[in-house]
């Protein structure tokens, strides 16, 4: 007994031994765990309280509301339209496809709008909306209101939507926004576009996109782990910066008036302010609503604009290029008055055709027989082709093109707009780099008459004008007039570097020179274009041009030839009041015909459109009452029975000359791209 | 003391009372106080949890007085069977088991419980009772017959799959040996054995378990899978800093970036809400539980009851160790649960069983001692 007990005692012992053992090994351990846990509490607390509101805290963005566009006098061209959105969260929905059905018996879905709703779906999160129908028409608003307790989950969200009211008239300038896609994030800055839907895509609104788009706000949410908002922290809110407001230089009512012209005709129009160089109107037609393309344009509105053979969405004011004719023979006559090659006095004699030395081909006037003798007044009246081919030759065509150049033709106008055409002036380095030909007199003869490789846009035809309307300043085209930050704010005036502050005019006799010769095509009684200056209320300086290139969708009888009609591209360039002039345009007829017939009477309503009326007393020019200032060595020379010949009624067929002259030089030429689409320019010409 | 006191006091002695140790009731109730305080948080401040909870802790609590108030010579009794019984529905369990991916729950009908959380009681108790007939320290023969009733359990548990649960029943049982006074020599032995067997056992474990061990080392490598559990269990006790976010602004729990917030991972958010101070309070009421728990270990009556309360006590400090490291990212993401304080009725009931069993022990100790 007593040496169990021992044993039972020594088991005590032992056990207790080991209990102390064991205790001191937990309180080391319990130690260590108390150390690891002040290791993350204390000494890593900042660390780890950064990633916890790292996890919880989300910042939103807000988008800026897009600054609006105004015409120079304030009317509203783009807009901020308050417009609803059918969404839909799925998690609310008791059944989405169900949902999906009972919509389309309210209002039409398409299988566009589903193929988008489902694509979409898998990029959101159940409870997160998803877009089932874009701008939502009044009436669809109206139906969807009275059954909305039917669709759990469906809710009409309100946003502001790019809304461009006057449409078609201004689609071409201020362009349209569209959605902010791959692309366009690669160029801004992604933190600034974070909750921005749409980005300027063409015209003004891309242009301009830093100064419309503002700068993004946001607002601090605390979300959960599944990524819902639980609660809008509302101190750590920043507002957006809403973008600037535009003011264009454009006049909405010229704009309008200047389309309204056209008619039905296409083409293109430009009117410049010669004395600071803004953009009064800048017409393409055909146009297109902008509209269309604001909230992703469907698959048949795309495709109907894009097929459209008349390519209405194309900017032929900015960027179609047509040769401009005799719209060049101002400028041609500049460079020779300027270079001291001719006085305004020199005369030249038109037999009717004119012959390079050792050549069997001639050039032709327009007018068989020819003009006789004539000084530079005639000769831009009557439009003389001899006096200009000779003029051109003793120029030579690096001459030319330089000082064309200064004009503006053959370089960008460098509008605020981007995809402007350059044109081209020919030249011999631009030939050889071009074709590895030389260059040959002929082409210098047909250069100039504004034919040949010389193309130009209807921009550049008009800045051309308006630097000779300024006395030879040569002034920057822009759209931009001013900004403002906010609807109340000061309205700040734009400013643009000035391409030239001073004038490049030698002689400024030269420039009145070429003027009373431009006015005289208007106003003189030999006039090509007397038929459209008579009964003006004020005194217009301008030059008609008819050019051949012929339009891809002219159309053509059953051998496939061209109707000749459609042949001849109008154009007109000119400004007006001529003594102080305020607007100077350069505009095309596309398969216009004539240009003292079809361009011309478009440039006359431009300027009636944009000058003051001449029932207004006090406004009349007074310029009219000695319309044409006689010179006496003009009088003699002009040919009393060719003034009485040329009745306005009949077709002038000036320049006809060309066809066969162009066909001669066909072998020499390279092909002529003169739009941005080859197939503008027809070979067989 | 007269002859009626005598008869008296051996009457009681006998009576089927439960020996209540009133100095760990009161310990107990306050780790099971802010278990539930916890759970309101986790619950998102709701009393859904804390109820069934509350539940579960009245059972735990008839089990223990149960227990409390049975006679160790009665359990002494009842261990082989226990453990035979018990042995046997770990083999109908992995029979007929059922659970999601490891088959660990038996359904009864009545009730669905996992029989390896039994085992953790029985298998202390069965070497206990084996080690209660022999004289200590343990022979090489004591030693190889312990390793058969501790390694068929240890391996069926292991098999369902739940490595964590067999590692737990294996340390239960190691604490009984160690108890039983295993020279050291020998120890150190059988753990370097056990060292150079872990290369090996590595191969046979799942991939699941593998990558649970290598996110340990680098979180990162994997952060919304395998490591999400560590990563966001770590910033939650780190931004909870020496006072915490408050009850309820746990921000880590309440937006549900904690997974498992009320069960495994409840010690994030206890740690994330009441700080550093508090869990250092928590912990070093887990160690005066422990203390208290191998005192009456030491003071039990007889060889059986001072090792099985000693092995219990040591295996409530492994829970609290193993579950603390995994919160704070230094062991492995094992379904270990903190003891009386993550939700759940098994453990629960089990944890306060065990404390009943150490009540009875020392609340027996005299009748046996004699």
């Amino acid at each position: 007994m007593s040496r169990k007990l021992k044993a039972e005692a020594d088991e005590r012992r032992l056990l207790t031994a080991r209990a102390l053992q064991a205790f001191a090994v937990i309180t080391f351990l319990m130690i260590a765990l108390a150390g690891r846990f002040a290791w993350l509490q204390i000494f890593a607390h900042d660390q780890y309280t950064a990633q916890s509101l790292d996890n919880s805290i989300r910042q939103i963005p807000i988008a800026p509301p897009r600054g609006l566009i105004f015409d120079r006098n304030g009317v509203l061209l783009a807009e901020n339209r308050l417009t609803y959105r059918l969404e839909l969260v799925p998690e609310q929905a008791k059944s989405v496809a169900a949902t999906w059905q009972g919509l389309t018996q309210i209002i039409a879905l398409d299988t566009e709008l589903q193929e988008d709703f489902e694509r979409a779906r898998t990029q959101h999160r159940k409870f997160q909306n998803v877009l089932i129908k874009p701008r939502l028409t009044e009436d669809e608003l109206a139906r969807l209101s009275v059954a909305m307790y039917r669709f759990p989950g469906v809710k009409i969200v309100p946003y502001l939507s790019r809304y461009y009211p006057l449409g078609s008239a201004t689609a071409h300038i201020v362009g349209y926004v569209g959605r902010l896609d791959e692309k366009d994030l690669a160029r801004v800055d992604p933190t600034n576009y974070a909750a921005t839907s749409h980005i300027g895509k063409v015209g003004i609104e891309s242009k301009y996109e830093t100064l419309l788009h503002g700068e993004v706000g946001f607002e601090r949410v605390e979300v959960n782990a599944a990524g819902r908002t639980v609660r809008k922290l509302a101190r750590s809110r920043k507002a957006p910066v809403p973008g600037k407001n535009i003011y264009l230089s454009i006049d909405i009512r010229l704009q309008i008036a200047a389309a309204a012209a056209f008619d039905t005709q296409t083409g293109a129009a430009v009117a410049i302010d010669p004395a600071n160089g803004e953009v009064l109107a800048m017409v393409s037609l055909p146009s297109f609503d902008p509209n269309l393309y604001v909230n992703g344009i469907s698959k048949k509105n795309y495709q109907a604009l894009i097929l459209d053979p008349a390519r209405p969405t194309f900017h032929r004011a900015l960027s179609g290029t047509y040769p401009p004719g005799s719209t060049f023979k101002p400028f041609v006559a500049m460079a020779g008055l300027e270079l001291g090659l001719r006085t305004p006095s020199d005369t030249v004699f038109s037999s009717g055709i004119f012959y390079l030395p050792n050549a069997k081909r001639g050039y032709r006037d327009w007018k068989v027989g020819g003009h006789g003798v004539i000084n530079l007044r005639e000769a831009m009246a009557q439009s003389v082709n001899t006096y200009f081919y000779r003029l051109a030759l003793d120029l030579g065509i690096e001459r030319l093109h330089d000082y064309a150049a200064q004009f503006s033709f053959g370089v960008p106008t460098g509008i605020d707009l981007n995809g402007e055409s350059a044109g081209l002036m020919p030249s011999k380095a631009w030939k050889r780099s071009v074709t590895k030909l030389p260059w040959f007199p002929g082409e210098t003869v047909i250069a100039g008459i504004g034919q040949g490789q010389v193309s130009v846009t209807s921009l550049q035809l008009a800045a051309a004008a308006a630097t000779l309307a300024a006395g030879g300043v040569r002034r920057r085209p822009h759209l931009l007039l001013a900004t403002q930050a906010q609807i109340s704010g000061p309205i700040v005036a734009a400013t643009l570097a000035p391409l030239n502050a001073s004038s490049f005019i030698k002689n400024p006799a030269n420039v009145a020179a070429v003027r009373d010769s431009m006015i005289a095509v208007l106003h003189g009684p030999t006039g090509t274009a007397r038929a459209v200056g008579n009964g003006a209320p004020f005194l217009m300086a301008g030059k008609t041009g008819t050019a051949q290139q012929i339009s891809a969708n002219a159309p053509r009888n059953a051998n496939g030839q061209v109707d000749p009609r459609f042949k001849n591209q109008a154009l007109f360039v000119g400004f007006a009041p001529a003594m102080a002039p305020t607007i100077a345009i350069g505009l095309i007829v596309e398969q216009g015909g004539s240009g003292a017939h079809v361009a011309a009477p478009v440039g006359r309503a431009i300027f009636e459109a944009f000058l003051p009326k001449a029932d207004d007393p006090a406004h009349v020019d007074p310029a009219l009452a000695d319309p044409v200032p006689a010179t006496p060595a003009l009088a003699a020379s002009i040919p009393g029975e060719s003034i009485t010949a040329q009745d306005s009624a009949e077709p002038i067929a000036e320049e006809q000359v060309i066809d066969e002259l162009e066909v001669d030089l066909a072998a020499e030429l390279p092909a002529e791209t003169t739009d941005s689409d080859p197939a503008n320019t027809d070979p067989a010409q | 003391m007269n002859a009626f006191d005598i008869w008296r006091y051996r009457f009681i002695r006998l009576l089927p009372i439960p020996r209540v140790d009133w100095t760990l009731m009161f310990l107990l109730g306050l780790v099971c106080t802010t278990g539930l305080v916890t759970l309101y948080s986790a619950g998102g401040s709701s009393f859904t949890y804390v109820f069934a909870q509350s539940m579960r802790f009245a059972l735990g609590l008839a089990a223990m007085l149960l227990l409390a108030s049975t006679s160790p010579m009665t359990l002494r009794r009842w261990t082989p069977w226990v453990y035979i019984g018990c042995l046997a529905l770990l083999i109908l369990v992995a029979l007929f088991g059922e659970g999601r991916g490891a088959h660990r729950w038996l359904d009864l009908k009545f009730v669905r419980f996992q029989p390896s959380e039994i085992m953790k009681l029985a298998l202390p108790m069965m070497l206990a009772w084996y080690f209660h007939r022999r004289t200590l320290p343990p022979s090489w023969r004591d030693l190889a017959i312990c390793s058969v009733i501790l390694g068929v359990p240890a391996l069926l548990v292991a098999e369902q799959p739940d490595l964590g649960t067999a590692l737990l029943i294996a340390a239960a049982g190691a604490f009984v040996i160690f108890l039983a006074g295993l020279s050291w020599w020998r120890i150190t032995g059988i753990i370097a054995v056990c060292a150079s067997a872990v290369p090996l056992a590595w191969q046979f474990l799942h991939e699941y378990q593998k990558n649970r061990v290598r996110v340990l080392f680098d979180p990162e490598s994997d952060p919304l899978g395998n490591g999400w559990h560590i990563i966001q269990s770590k910033i939650a006790v780190g931004s909870g800093g020496l006072w915490g976010k408050g009850l309820g602004h746990g921000t880590q729990t309440q937006l549900a970036f904690l997974p498992e917030k009320h069960t495994d991972f409840i010690l994030a958010v206890f740690s994330e809400e009441f700080g550093w101070l508090r869990v250092a309070l928590l912990l070093l009421l887990y160690l005066i539980i422990i203390g208290r728990c191998l005192w009456m270990a030491a003071h039990a009556g007889d060889t059986f009851g001072r090792l099985l309360a000693g092995s219990l006590a040591m295996s409530f400090c492994v829970y609290v160790i193993v579950n603390g490291g995994m919160i704070a990212g230094v062991l492995p993401v094992v379904g270990v649960p903190l003891p009386l304080i993550s939700y759940g009725g098994t453990s629960a009931v089990s944890l306060l069983a065990s404390f009943g069993i150490l009540m009875s022990i020392y609340g027996h100790r005299q009748m046996l001692a004699r």
